[in-house]
């Protein structure tokens, strides 16, 4: 079974990212049993039944985003999800912390975040003071090596979703 | 200055053991050479030309006497005794060990210094007016707001992987030192009709490619709101700035496609989340900060020295470094005083260990232990007494720290260039050594007065070609290396940038050219008029036909 750290521990994973290979539509895409974590086109396109999944079946609700689909787009559904993940094809596109901050601090959403694709150890500290709980790390990159991050910093200057308060209002 | 506490010691500190680590895993094989390049750019160390470079940050450009001399000793330690100060006022080690690296970030520590963000596609150290605190046509100190906005950018979680770099200028004189229009955002610190404090804020400024000046989205930001307000901004840029062209990826690109008053909305609205939360400064806390930047303990000195007034008079050579060198005081008694790091046959921002160490030695004595870098590329003493300018002079003078040309054709600015920088067009150092050869003679550059030539290798405009009076940039053609001169740029609050005169010369003509600009400019100006003056009066048309002539008659012998 594939592994996600989650509670700052290496732990097993039911989740299935659906994607669209080519020639797939959101319509078309076949969408296998158990949790799912389905693109943003394929919720829009087929809600109910996705709804009616979880229902009837007690399949739980997860959807992803691409770092240009803003969170603005599932405000309405936020309750629905037991998990809403970012996907970070590129390390470098930073796009999706601010994902992660606005679905926290704006608009209250409080299940599972989890950031998947190219990150791992050298992201972790900060996707987790974004707002992320739980990670699962690239292809090639340890999952073991990576909760060495949460502990790298003992202190940090700026409010965010782990701290919501800056340093100067904690300083001693 | 600002000391450290415990709480910024420890995030430092922590910040040394994850790059050792990171460096370790990258020098062990299990973390990829193309994941550890934007890390190791997050922490300064470039690969380049000649092997790793590091850039060490100088945040704002305030050092004390002790984190000179240990910069002195890191440089003699780990590179071969010379560092090069760029216009960001940071400091380049061109020949480290990437091994090395972490301990000379660990001894960097010791003394409240590191290379946070000094590259990579994050916040960048903040720049200020280098008399920031001592200038006499400032309304308030920057250094405190600079202070309180590196403790804000540094490992700002959510701005660490942006478009491109984003840079930060402030200023609250007269007198704009910090070119803070060209910054991504600038601001200018001002007071309301009721005396109190805010900011005027410019975004999208910036040189490169498309250097474009920054436009003023809000003509009054009170104070307590600047840190809710960037981080408005800058989610604004994360989010929607250009990631499929790196070319059009700075905030520029993003405020000149939605227009300035749409990105101003943008963020008005995003601020209207963030606006009254934690992040809201505190009097308290800006009391804090502010405490460290208090004044000195100046002496009670008459605003004229007779000593000083005597030895002008008497000494040619001193009173023409003083001419150049000294600058007003708003403490009567007291200068603050240019240390020149346009030496001849040296690279300009260049600065061996034994300088650092003697510019060190000279603060503790004569200036409060404290040292400015200008984005000049030259060392500022910030707090000089008058009756000490004549010993000040012997000392920095015995250390070639003493060229008396700033602000003259010898104060050129420049990129390091094709020598060291992997991205450069062409060399520029060596049009500096031309340059500076052609006009050794010092009578010859008093006599021309203020001249800003700024050069850069490459379109990236590390060296400021655009706001030069004379800017040069360094282009290819054909795989050879030529240069594009642009005339009547300038800094300050009248910023503007140069235009080309026309093509680009080639290596052996770009000094007949200058020179022949020059010429023009001695044989048209009026009285006491400034080479940028007497460029506004005449126009480009009289410096372009002379820039070509030369290079035309050769044409027709050949
Ligand atoms: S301007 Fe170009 S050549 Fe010069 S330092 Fe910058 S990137 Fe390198």
């Amino acid at each position: 079974m594939p592994k996600i750290i989650k509670e700052r521990r290496v732990q097993d994973d039911a989740w299935k990212v659906v994607t669209l290979a080519a020639g797939e539509t959101a319509a078309s895409v076949r969408l296998p049993v158990g949790p799912l974590l389905v693109p943003l086109a394929v919720w829009r396109a087929r809600r109910a039944e996705l709804i009616a999944r979880e229902y009837e079946h007690g399949e739980p609700l997860g959807v992803w985003l691409a770092p240009d689909e803003g969170p603005e787009t599932l405000l309405d559904d936020l309750d629905d999800f037991t998990v809403v993940a970012v996907h970070f094809p590129k390390f470098a596109d930073g796009r999706g912390y601010s994902t992660a901050r606005l679905l926290r601090e704006r608009y209250g959403y409080r299940s599972e975040l989890r950031a998947f694709g190219d990150v791992g150890r050298d992201q972790i500290f900060y996707l987790n003071r974004v707002g992320f709980d739980s990670f699962m790390v690239g292809t090639g990159r340890d999952a073991t090596d990576a909760l060495a991050a949460f502990g790298e910093f003992p202190e940090v200057y700026q409010g965010a979703v782990d701290q919501p308060l800056p340093l100067f209002r904690r300083r001693a | 200055m600002y000391r450290y506490d415990d709480y910024d010691r420890a995030i430092v500190t922590a910040r040394v053991a994850q790059f050792r680590d990171q460096t370790r895993r990258f020098l062990a094989g299990t973390l990829p050479a193309d994941e550890f390049r934007p890390l190791r750019l997050q922490n300064g160390l470039y690969v380049e030309k000649n092997g790793p470079m590091l850039r060490i940050a100088v945040p704002y450009g305030v050092l004390s006497a002790q984190q000179l001399r240990k910069l002195a000793a890191v440089t003699r330690r780990y590179d071969r005794g010379v560092g090069h100060f760029t216009t960001r006022h940071n400091l380049q080690l061109n020949w480290v060990k990437i091994e090395e690296v972490p301990d000379i970030l660990a001894e960097l520590a010791e003394v409240d210094m590191h290379a946070i963000q000094t590259s990579g596609n994050d916040i960048r150290n903040i720049v200020t007016d280098h008399f920031a605190g001592v200038a006499d046509d400032e309304l308030a100190d920057t250094r405190p707001w600079a202070e309180l906005l590196r403790q804000w950018s540094t490992l700002h979680p959510e701005f660490a992987y942006l478009p491109k770099k984003f840079k930060i200028g402030i200023t609250a004189a007269r007198e704009d030192r910090a070119a803070i229009r060209v910054n991504d955002v600038g601001l200018e610190l001002r007071q309301d009709a009721n005396g109190a404090t805010g900011f005027r804020v410019f975004v999208g400024g910036g040189l490169g490619r498309t250097p474009l000046v920054g436009q003023a989205i809000r003509d009054f930001l009170p104070w307590p709101h600047l840190v809710t307000y960037l981080e408005a901004v800058l989610r604004v840029y994360n989010r929607y700035g250009r990631r499929d062209n790196t070319t059009k990826a700075r905030i520029k690109i993003l405020v000149k496609s939605l227009g300035a008053v749409e990105f101003a909305r943008q963020v008005e609205e995003e601020w209207s989340h963030l606006k009254d939360g934690p992040a809201t400064l505190t009097q308290a806390e800006v009391d804090r900060v502010a405490a460290h930047f208090a004044p000195p303990a100046y002496e009670n000195l008459p605003a004229e020295d007779l000593c000083y007034v005597g030895f002008l008079r008497e000494d040619a050579a001193f009173a023409r470094w003083a001419a150049r060198s000294v600058h007003a005081h708003k403490v009567p008694g007291y200068a603050a005083v240019t240390l020149s790091l346009k030496g001849l046959r040296a690279a300009p921002g260049d600065a061996t260990a034994e300088q650092l160490e003697a510019a060190a030695d000279i603060a503790e004595h004569f200036s409060f232990n404290e040292v400015r870098v200008s984005h000049e590329q030259n060392l500022v003493l910030p707090h000089v007494p008058l009756r000490e300018l004549y010993t000040v002079w012997h000392l920095a003078k015995a250390v070639r720290l003493a060229s008396p040309v700033t602000g003259l054709v010898g104060d050129i600015i420049a990129c390091p260039g094709g020598d060291f920088c992997e991205l450069a067009n062409a060399r520029s150092l060596n049009v500096v050594a031309e340059l500076q050869e052609r006009f050794e003679n010092l009578h010859l550059q008093h006599e021309i007065g203020e001249l800003d030539i700024n050069i850069s290798g490459c379109m990236n405009a590390c060296g400021h070609h655009h706001i030069g009076h004379i800017g040069i940039l360094g282009v290819d053609k054909h795989g050879a290396e030529f240069y594009q001169v642009a005339l009547g740029g300038r800094q300050g609050h009248g910023l503007a940038f140069g235009e080309v005169v026309g093509p680009a010369f080639a290596a052996d003509e770009v000094g007949d050219a200058v020179e022949r600009i020059v010429g023009v400019y001695l044989e048209h100006r009026l009285g006491h008029e400034r080479f940028i003056d007497t460029f506004d009066r005449i126009g480009l048309a009289p410096f372009r036909s002379a820039a070509y002539q030369q290079t035309e008659q050769e044409k027709i012998y050949a």
